[in-house]
């Protein structure tokens, strides 16, 4: 008889207890490391003090790889981590890095920071400086609106949140109005209130707004009008009329072929130059409508991508059915290209969300510029680990709920249950 | 008698492949024609040029009085008399089977959105599936979407039904529960004209026959005719090997 069995069934008993004992006092080892600065193994020769958590934790994971063991956790914890020597390894690696890594991001993030105090030199800790985001956040926010008129901002912002609110709640019917108002009547009004000018509202010029306030601002209107305009020409690709075609293949090709940063440039230094003398577009607007036809071309092609899927009776049954070239587009081939190709949507929509940082190289700045801004204060230097990190965050946020609403809304579209 | 339907010296070619060779025919109210034939011949190509989702190049085809030509303008009207069924029977997998019936009837008739569900329900009862309206196509099965979409044409009220191979994509079982409601359809008077190979279901309720190959009508005889004694080898021939 073997010494040491292979771990079977039959000493399953005496082999997972010690086999646990073994990964735990690893972890054990690693945690205490990690968070208390302590080494318990300091008895030993320091390499093999090093090593002993990974020696440990290995012979504890090969203990308890028996196959068929019958107890369902244990079977299902060696087919996930622990199916082989390798994935054994590399699940001990992976906890390690893990246990390794919450200490320092912990203290950075809250134990070693500072949240309390007005100037950077309240920062005594080593952590972060929260302070820096605390002072300017009103700046982040609103950017150079004057304080006084930020209450516009909020209010623009507070109907609109309040107005998609309800309209979660009404019914169907109701529910259309309330989503035609949102799309064609309130952009107006909303913009209205922030720039002012009438109705007794102090007017505001483009230039002083910025921060989180303008992401917004940019990328709701870029993503009202790309959206449309990127489905009619990709209709237009795909139309039977070459002069359309032409149009809408040169079209999106121009825009996909030039950079994001040149575009943006182009519409706020060059596109003046060409204005007969005297007429004036604000500089946001041209942002706006340079973006706007920047993602209508990446959104044409992926709803192409879709209009492509659809297989060619689904026309010829609209066709055949007396439907005219919209009616079919709009009843039956849109609906359907457009519920398949919502990750891509998605994709497009976040990636436009992203790139609204890139109006600094026209002097606008909403949130990622005004934290630029900020940290080249001289009374702020050194600050642009807490900005990034802030505006990390924020916009990881907003791309996390945009991506699971477009989650949602593919699985509520579904109909092949 | 005055015809419904009037092909003319059609011709029509995919590039340099001509699949229509110098067709006439003529479809009197309330008859209907089984287009049987080799694959390749030319009859699917025929029926779909009656709804104009094929174009022809040369000669005329009047469908209702009304030519069909490039003038777009009358072609959705046209289109909105001829039902027309698939073989893969095309529902709309984004709606349920009660909205595939009543979607055209709303936005190409204009009906009222009740008026349009009667309508609807009382299609689907005539094909047996009014139990099934609110699921969606994926939900059926081969044969009860067949079923639907025969019923979705009917809610067009068409005065001509095209069957483009119905059954061909059917389960053997289920075949014949689409017949049976062609068959019924067929007895209440419908114009139909029928591209398949149920030559039982021929035999049953078609007027005429057509055989077509290589783009040619090459026999068309009343069904008992047909059936019992044609004229051309390459009927005999066709007929020995499907029968």
């Amino acid at each position: 008889m073997n010494l040491i069995a292979k771990p079977s069934k039959e000493n399953i008993k005496t082999y997972v207890p010690i086999g646990f004992s073994l990964i735990f006092l690893s972890l054990i080892d690693v945690f205490a490391n990690a968070f208390f600065n302590l080494n318990l193994m300091a008895f030993l020769p320091s390499q093999l003090s090093y090593f002993l958590p990974l020696i440990l934790g290995f012979i504890g994971f090969y203990l308890i790889r028996i196959e068929f063991s019958g107890v369902r956790h244990l079977d299902l914890l060696n087919k996930n981590i622990n199916s082989n020597n390798f994935n054994a390894l590399l699940t001990l690696f992976t906890i390690f890095i893990i246990l390794k890594s919450i200490p320092p991001m912990l203290n950075w993030f809250i134990l070693d920071a500072n949240f309390i105090g007005n100037s950077k030199d309240d920062c005594t800790g080593d952590g972060a400086c929260w302070v820096f985001i605390k002072v300017w956040f009103n700046r982040f926010m609103y950017g150079l609106y004057p304080d006084t008129e930020q209450w516009r901002i909020n209010t623009a912002f507070l109907i609109l949140f309040v107005i998609v609110g309800i309209s979660f709640f009404v019914s169907e019917k109701l529910k259309k109005y309330f989503i035609l108002f949102l799309v064609f009547i309130y952009p107006f009004i909303g913009i209205k209130l922030i720039s002012g000018g009438s109705f007794g509202l102090e007017y505001v010029e483009s230039a002083a707004w910025g921060g989180l306030s303008l992401t917004f601002i940019i990328s709701a209107f870029a993503i009202l009008f790309c959206f449309p305009i990127g489905v009619f020409l990709a209709l237009g690709r795909r139309s039977s009329l070459p002069a359309i075609r032409y149009i809408s293949i040169g079209f999106i090709e121009l825009w996909r072929g030039v950079p994001l940063i040149t575009v943006l440039f182009m519409s706020a230094v060059m596109f003046p130059m060409f204005l007969p003398d005297g007429t004036f577009i604000d500089k946001l607007i041209r942002v706006l409508i340079a973006i706007t036809l920047f993602e209508a071309a990446y959104m044409a092609e992926v709803v192409r991508g879709g209009l492509q899927a659809l297989p060619k009776g689904q026309y010829e049954a609209a066709k055949s059915l007396g439907m005219g070239y919209w009616r079919m587009n709009a009843l039956i081939i849109l609906p359907q290209a457009l519920k398949l190709v919502i990750p891509g949507i998605a994709n497009t929509l976040l990636a436009l969300v992203k790139d609204t940082p890139l109006i600094f190289v026209v002097g606008l700045m909403e949130l990622a510029g005004m934290i630029g801004l900020a940290k080249t204060n001289p009374k702020w230097l050194g600050m642009a680990m807490e900005g990034y990190v802030f505006a990390g965050l924020v916009f990881w946020v907003i791309c996390y709920a945009m991506s699971r609403y477009s989650q949602n809304l593919e699985k509520k579209l579904s109909t092949e249950r | 008698m005055s015809k419904i339907i009037e092909l003319k010296n059609v011709n029509k070619w995919f590039d340099k492949f001509q699949v229509l060779k110098d067709i006439d025919l003529e479809v009197a109210p309330q008859e209907k024609i089984v287009i049987c034939g080799p694959s390749g011949s030319g009859k699917s190509t025929l029926i779909r040029c009656i709804n104009r989702l094929e174009e022809h190049q040369k000669g005329n085809i009047i469908v209702d009085g009304t030519e069909l030509s490039e003038s777009t303008k009358n072609i959705e009207k046209i289109r909105a008399e001829v039902g027309m069924v698939f073989q893969q029977f095309n529902l709309f997998p984004h709606l349920s089977i009660l909205d595939n019936c009543t979607l055209a009837p709303i936005w190409v008739k204009k009906l009222p959105k009740k008026q349009a569900e009667e309508v609807a329900m009382s299609n689907l009862k005539r094909v047996q599936i009014d139990d099934q309206a609110l699921k969606f196509p994926g939900q059926l099965s081969g044969g009860q979407q067949q079923r639907a979409a025969i019923a979705r044409a009917l809610c067009m009220e068409p005065k001509i039904m095209l069957f483009d191979e119905p059954t061909s994509a059917l389960d053997p079982e289920m075949i014949k529960e689409v017949l049976d409601v062609m068959v019924d359809l067929a007895n209440g008077g419908m114009t139909m004209l029928v591209v398949t190979h149920e030559m039982g279901f021929a035999k049953e309720v078609a007027d005429y026959m057509i055989f077509m190959d290589e783009g040619k009508i090459v026999e068309r005889a009343k069904t008992k005719e047909f059936f019992e004694s044609p004229k051309s080898e390459r009927t005999k021939l066709f007929l020995s090997q499907i029968l």
